[in-house]
């Protein structure tokens, strides 16, 4: 059975190692700072005793007020998961750091949310749409786009 | 053993004028929609773009307005080779959502359906990787001989043959007749004479290994790096079944092996699907010896209302992992439907097992990888 960990500890741990990088914890998951996500996880990956070598997927979720990005993430080794939240705000040019250059299964999942909800990732090699055509407009997953 | 790879830096060396070259998106051998942009020098690929969206329904926008009962048939047009186990995922993840309890029956009825539908989707994925080889006809009508008595007891039971429709929420939508069980017991009977047929056909085969070993290979870091799930990730030898490690559903009951190899390559995929429908066979056999009586659909109100909340939950299904992740607000549909797509995230290293391979290769390793685009384009 794939242990889903303690939030509130593996969050502890974040905190030790990048103080105000975490924003919000809850029983299901983690909200870090968006300007953080990159070091919280790389910390995540690296750390021996959390070892999250493997992407599970990742989900962008349209409130309005901002963007949420849900990176699920699972570690082989332990057989744990444990899920990781990140905001990005502002309708005209939400940005988010991109985790490609940790797990290279980042790639087309980015440009999805790009594509669909017009999040922009940077450091992403290749941060363009991937199922709509170049000139399309608006980015159909997001509340007001009809 | 001919090792084309020694070839391959005579030919770099003189480099001819780089050639683009568009296989697809209407090509025989892309298995549908899908665009594969190379650059070549001389035979060798040196450089690949995956160009896909052709087959884009915007699935996950029309899941917004439809009620969690009325996603279930926009589910089936995922995997379309696979469509049981698309229904099942997603109804596992409202359950799971909504807090629903299956059946006993349902859920024996739900393992059996899902192991027929990965034999089915197997079979298909061996017939096809033949035809891209140039073996054309007989592997694939041998593969289509087979699947069709399967197709056949999906029909007896849901009408279907191909998107069934079938799970609901909280269980399925008909129960089982007793010819049914007896056909399916039938039918795991007599399935071992065909894959001793193909196992003597192809899997000792000269031309087959000479064309399949050592290409397309992928090492176990990069398989897991690059997020890869299902027979792609277990061919490099990473040791991973969520059947196994993360039982949904009633697996943990049953005694099954998860088949591994451990180079990674087309010849490794090909075993490793081979050796998953033998198990699925052993799973099948189980469940049809322990399959109880009882109701096949838990009660739960005709408009679910789930409680605000996220869920995501994922299944083991023929191509790799899939995932579903839902978004409740409480009121009759979705807020957001994500479909983690196997197909899709198992297509991210490709590029990377293509370059400094034959274009001859190429096509193989794409028919090994089993893509299906209604689930990369969704």
């Amino acid at each position: 059975m794939t242990i889903a960990l303690n939030t509130h500890d593996v969050a502890e741990e974040i905190t030790k190692r990048i103080p105000d990088a975490v924003e919000e914890v809850s029983n299901n998951y983690i909200l870090v700072k968006g300007q953080s996500l990159y070091s919280v996880s790389q910390f995540l990956k690296d750390s021996p005793s959390l070892y999250f070598d493997y992407l599970n997927c990742i989900v962008g979720t349209d409130y309005i007020d901002y963007i949420e990005v849900v990176y699920i993430l699972e570690s082989y080794k332990h057989n744990s998961t444990i899920t990781l939240k990140a905001r990005a705000y502002g309708r005209d040019n939400p940005t988010l750091p991109s985790v490609v250059a940790l797990w290279a299964g980042a790639d087309f999942q980015e440009r999805e949310i790009f594509d669909l909800l017009g999040v922009t990732f940077t450091g992403h090699p290749k941060m363009k749409r991937i199922f709509l055509w170049e000139d399309f407009e608006g980015y159909p997953l997001r509340r007001d786009f009809l | 053993m001919v090792q084309s790879l020694d070839t391959r830096e005579e030919i770099i060396q003189v480099a001819t004028q780089p050639y683009v070259l568009n296989i697809g998106p209407h090509h025989p051998s892309t298995h549908g929609v899908f665009h594969l942009r190379t650059v070549l020098d001389g035979e060798v690929i040196v450089d690949a773009e995956i160009l896909i969206g052709y087959l884009h329904r915007g699935i996950e926008k029309l899941a917004e307005t439809r009620t969690y009962t009325q996603v279930i048939p926009l589910t089936d047009r995922f995997d379309y080779l696979a469509s049981m186990t698309n229904n099942l995922a997603y109804c596992l993840a409202v359950e799971k959502l909504a807090g629903i309890e299956v059946p006993e029956r349902a859920q024996y009825l739900r393992v059996i359906l899902a192991e027929l539908m990965r034999a089915s989707s197997h079979v298909m994925s061996l017939g096809f990787l033949m035809n891209d080889l140039g073996s054309l006809f007989t592997p694939l009508f041998l593969a289509a001989r087979e699947r069709e008595k399967m197709l056949d007891l999906f029909e007896m039971l849901s009408g279907q043959r191909l998107l069934y429709n079938f799970m609901r929420i909280g269980g399925v939508s008909q129960d089982a007749t007793d010819l049914f069980l007896f056909k399916a017991r039938q039918f795991v009977d007599q399935m071992p004479m065909y894959l001793n047929e193909i196992d003597q056909l192809l899997t000792e085969n000269e031309v087959f290994r000479v064309r399949a070993e050592g290409t397309g290979a992928l090492s176990a870091e990069d398989a897991i790096n690059f997020s890869c799930s299902g027979p792609v990730l277990r061919a490099c030898g990473v040791d991973r079944d969520i059947r196994r490690d993360d039982p949904y559903l009633i697996y943990d009951r049953f005694d099954f092996d998860v088949i591994t190899c451990q180079n990674g390559d087309n010849y490794d995929r090909y075993r490793v699907r081979l050796g998953e429908i033998w198990q699925s066979l052993r799973i099948l056999d189980q469940a049809l010896r322990d399959i109880p009586s009882g109701e096949v659909q838990a009660k739960h109100p005709h408009f679910l209302r789930p409680p605000v909340g996220e869920a995501f939950s994922r299944i083991e299904a023929p191509k790799g992992e899939l995932g579903f992740y839902l978004v409740s607000d409480n009121s009759i549909a979705p807020y957001r439907f994500h479909v983690r797509s196997s197909t899709l995230i198992n297509l991210t290293p490709l590029s990377k097992m293509l370059i400094g391979w034959k274009l001859a290769d190429a096509i193989l390793t794409l028919g090994s990888i089993d893509i299906v685009l209604g689930e990369i384009d969704r």
